[in-house]
């Protein structure tokens, strides 16, 4: 792929102040504001990590009542989910979907802004009532990130409601980010760039705002049916007036399963950038990645019971949901083979990028592994509700989804800061980071199978050592996450400067823009062969 | 403007205040709601953020019919409208399906398994064993906690009368369409004004209808599943036809004023597509709420 690029400085004109933040119509800046919004809320968010792992670093309660234990689990939950995992996809969308297809920005840019101002409010909302709960004045969120009914109907909080309409917020937010990108890869494509010649990362992207689009809206339609059964008097999750707990599940899984691939998706992407680039050879089965990303997401949407295994559905609904479950594997198990083919007989150099990508393909694996085993119905009903499901999607979403973002904010700091960061801190960091992962996840998969629940401030005695052994491991994890934020911060002030191409086996229009890149990327839009 | 479709001029908007007014409007709003549902009197915050919302409306699209009316858009903006425009309505109907879904789970499995059908038998027993599965119900497993309707909300009335009404508002914005691509003005506003009138004359009916199920069936928000999906459905689409009708009318307002040329009349098209998806919908309901 090769491109005429014309670099127009003169139409730089870069607005400042406060002002260049809060009235953006520019993607790399709102980009950069979606990823600082996923940093602190990480922080946040693991903050109320630590305080769950101090607690359970022994047996009995030490440091927390089990109503705030409730609050911490739910909003560690929330805040991970919609406000770490998702914006920080979001942020990566904003800056390198453009930048990939050969366009100036996005296509709808100050809705693209709208979007992303929509998260400060929502997740102000939410915290404010951990805020007030602390402070003694009602209780926060505490029915875990799930909230199934009747915990978050007839037993909610006062602040639920609050919770509501921050949900509302958010799906706003997302469904408005997710129509952008939409009409920024139908629409802003440079010519040549055809749909089969897009990277993968703007694939999978692609596929993921279309799942965005399609649930949502369901969540935000669970969300009203909750609200009105809270405060109006419907029964759309009460069986007294004819409705039904597990109706909850059903749609909130119809949205919840969907979601979590919104949350790997992506990643898929970033790692199909990285390996290539330091496997110096393209993608090994292009096409077969786009299908492969195809076909998950449509599975996303016939699989979401398998989640409900122990609620009481007739054993027909369990067996597909099992089976329809265990395809997803097929199209998963591509694309783990296309990344290994890809490095084979490559010429490999393990920068932090490819060291993350590289964990990322062995622990995201597990995590796949581990999925497997749960949709089995029968071993299932064993493993439902213990620290072997939290084991399960944290190797999918921390060492996954978190380790993919990490990945891609090492390969592409260079590019956006124009400097290169410090490659000796990135790898201590790396080390740290995957080594305690480890050690804070792994017990995790004991402990379920010796059956210890989930969501539980106490334990009996024979789960002490795994439960110290995973605390140990949260704290590290934790605090090494201070050395990324140092590196990140240390390279956007300086450093040794960064070429156009960044990295040797760089390929693709974005690796052709001067690092930083303009203000706005392509002005003329470059050709594709 | 469709002369100036070479794409080496991208249209980028300059900064703009909008999106930041959109969140204090919406934050402002949904405070302002909860704290009205909680103490049960209205809180300041809610007018004062409905209103920031209505200013948000003005100005965001004031702003850009200025500048569609200074011929900033070339055609790859007005497609990336026309993108955005159809996979927010898809996205409408998604935030349907999922009430569409409660009612067709409620209809077909949970009367069932609450009648005792399946393996459910010692459920029925054991719980409610006086209740009758028959949709809709009109004696609720527990008629106490929630009373049921009297009777059921017939489809040949009323309701037959909104379905013709709706439908007959979708041929008149077509004709309005037509007759803005053939450059024929009069005929525009006047089809477009009858197309708002019958707007508001489906809004009048389904006041009546709301007004008579509460004063005299018994039907109401809180008389058990189906009072809760008769109203959570039509008042939600309600809702939208409230919406579309404004959006029309706003349509009325551009199209007196002479905004719109033959070639080039997105919003107008925008809203004529909004119109349809709600009308498609109220045939669903039509269907699987009032008659079946």
């Amino acid at each position: 792929m090769s491109a005429v690029i014309e670099a127009h400085d003169h139409h730089d004109h870069k607005p400042t102040g406060i002002g260049r933040w809060l009235f953006s119509t520019n993607h790399k800046d709102i980009g950069t504001m979606y990823l600082w919004f996923s940093f602190i809320m990480f922080f946040i968010g693991g903050a109320m990590a630590l305080v769950i792992r101090a607690e359970l670093f022994q047996p009995g309660l030490q440091f927390v009542e089990p109503e705030f234990f409730n609050q911490m689990t739910t909003l560690h939950g929330l805040i991970m989910v919609f406000g770490v995992i998702m914006p920080g996809f979001v942020g990566l969308a904003n800056w390198m979907v453009p930048m990939m297809i050969g366009a100036p920005d996005m296509a709808l840019p100050r809705m693209n802004n709208w979007s992303f101002w929509l998260l400060p409010g929502a997740f102000g909302i939410l915290i404010a009532s951990l805020v007030m709960s602390m402070m003694g004045m009602g209780s926060a969120p505490n029915f875990g990130w799930t909230f199934y009914a009747p915990l978050s109907t007839t037993y909610g909080p006062d602040s639920t409601d609050y919770f509501i309409f921050s949900v509302h917020m958010m799906g706003l937010s997302s469904i408005m980010g997710a129509i952008n990108i939409i009409a920024t890869i139908m629409n802003l494509r440079a010519p040549g760039m055809t749909y089969m010649k897009m990277p993968i990362f703007v694939w999978t992207w692609f596929i993921t705002a279309y799942l965005l689009i399609a649930v949502m809206p369901v969540l935000a339609g669970v969300v009203t049916m909750m609200l009105t059964d809270r405060n109006f008097g419907t029964s759309f999750f009460d069986a007294a007036g004819g409705g039904d707990p597990v109706l909850f599940q059903h749609i909130f899984w119809f949205f919840g399963h969907p979601e979590v691939y919104i949350m790997i998706l992506p990643a898929f992407g970033v790692i199909s950038q990285i390996v290539p680039t330091f496997a110096r050879k393209k993608i090994f089965g292009y096409s077969s990645m786009v299908y492969a990303t195809a076909s998950i997401a449509f599975l996303s949407f016939i699989v979401w019971a398998h989640h409900m295994f122990t609620t009481g559905m007739p054993v027909e609904a369990e067996l597909f949901f099992m089976y329809a479950t265990m395809l997803i594997a097929i199209p998963t198990g591509v694309k783990v083979f296309n990344w290994v083919s890809t490095m084979w007989r490559g010429s490999m150099t393990f920068e932090t990028p490819m060291l993350f990508a590289i964990a990322f393909i062995f622990l995201f694996t597990i995590g796949g592994f581990t999925g497997l085993m749960m949709c089995i119905t029968p071993a299932d009903f064993q493993y439902h509700d213990t620290y072997f499901i939290v084991a399960h999607f944290h190797y999918v979403l921390a060492t996954g989804a978190a380790f993919s973002i990490m990945a891609a904010v090492y390969f592409w700091l260079p590019k956006w800061t124009g400097n290169m960061y410090d490659e000796t801190l990135g790898k201590i960091h790396f080390w740290l980071t995957t080594i305690s992962a480890n050690v804070l996840f792994f017990p995790m998969h004991f402990v379920g199978l010796a059956g210890m629940p989930r969501r539980i401030p106490d334990y009996s005695l024979q789960f002490a050592e795994f439960n110290q052994m995973a605390s140990v491991g949260a704290f590290i994890f934790g605090f090494s996450q201070l050395i990324f934020l140092y590196v990140v911060i240390k390279c956007i002030r300086g450093g040794e400067k960064a070429t156009e191409q960044v990295w040797e086996g760089a390929d693709g229009l974005e690796w052709t823009l001067p690092s930083p890149p303009p203000f706005h990327s392509f002005t003329t839009p470059p050709q594709v062969k | 403007m469709s002369s100036s479709n070479n794409q080496d001029v991208y249209f980028i908007p300059e900064p703009s205040k909008w999106p930041v007014v959109g969140t204090i409007a919406l934050t402002t709003s949904v405070i302002g709601a909860v704290n009205t549902i909680h103490s049960g009197e209205l809180s300041l915050l809610l007018p004062v953020g409905l209103l920031l919302i209505a200013y948000l409306f003005f100005g965001w699209f004031g702003a850009v019919i200025k500048e569609s009316m200074d011929n900033c858009y070339n055609e790859q903006v007005d497609r990336s409208f026309r993108i955005g425009m159809l996979w927010f309505i898809f996205s409408e109907v998604m935030f349907f399906a999922a009430f569409f879904g409660a009612l067709f789970y409620a209809r077909i499995i949970v009367m069932g398994w609450l009648g005792g059908s399946s393996n459910n038998a010692m459920t029925h027993e054991l719980l409610w064993p006086a209740f009758d599965a028959v949709w809709p119900i009109l004696t609720n497993p527990d008629n106490v906690k929630y009373v049921a309707p009297a009777e059921k909300m017939g489809a040949w009335g009323l309701p037959a009368i909104n379905t013709a009404v709706l439908l007959a508002s979708s041929v008149t914005v077509t004709i309005a369409h037509h007759a803005l691509r053939a450059g024929h003005r009069k005929p525009l506003i006047m089809w477009l004004a009858i197309t708002v009138a019958l707007g508001i004359g489906f809004l009048f009916l389904q006041v009546e209808e709301y007004a008579h199920a509460y004063s005299e069936m018994g039907l109401t928000l809180d008389s058990g599943i189906y009072g809760s999906t008769f109203f959570i459905l039509t008042g939600f689409h309600g809702f939208h036809v409230t919406m579309g009708t404004l959006m029309l009318f706003i349509m009325l307002v551009r199209a007196i004023k002479d905004h719109f040329t033959p070639e080039k009349h997105f919003a107008f098209e925008a809203v004529a597509w909004y119109w349809h998806f709600v009308d498609v919908v109220w045939l669903g309901l039509f269907i699987f709420v009032y008659w079946l």
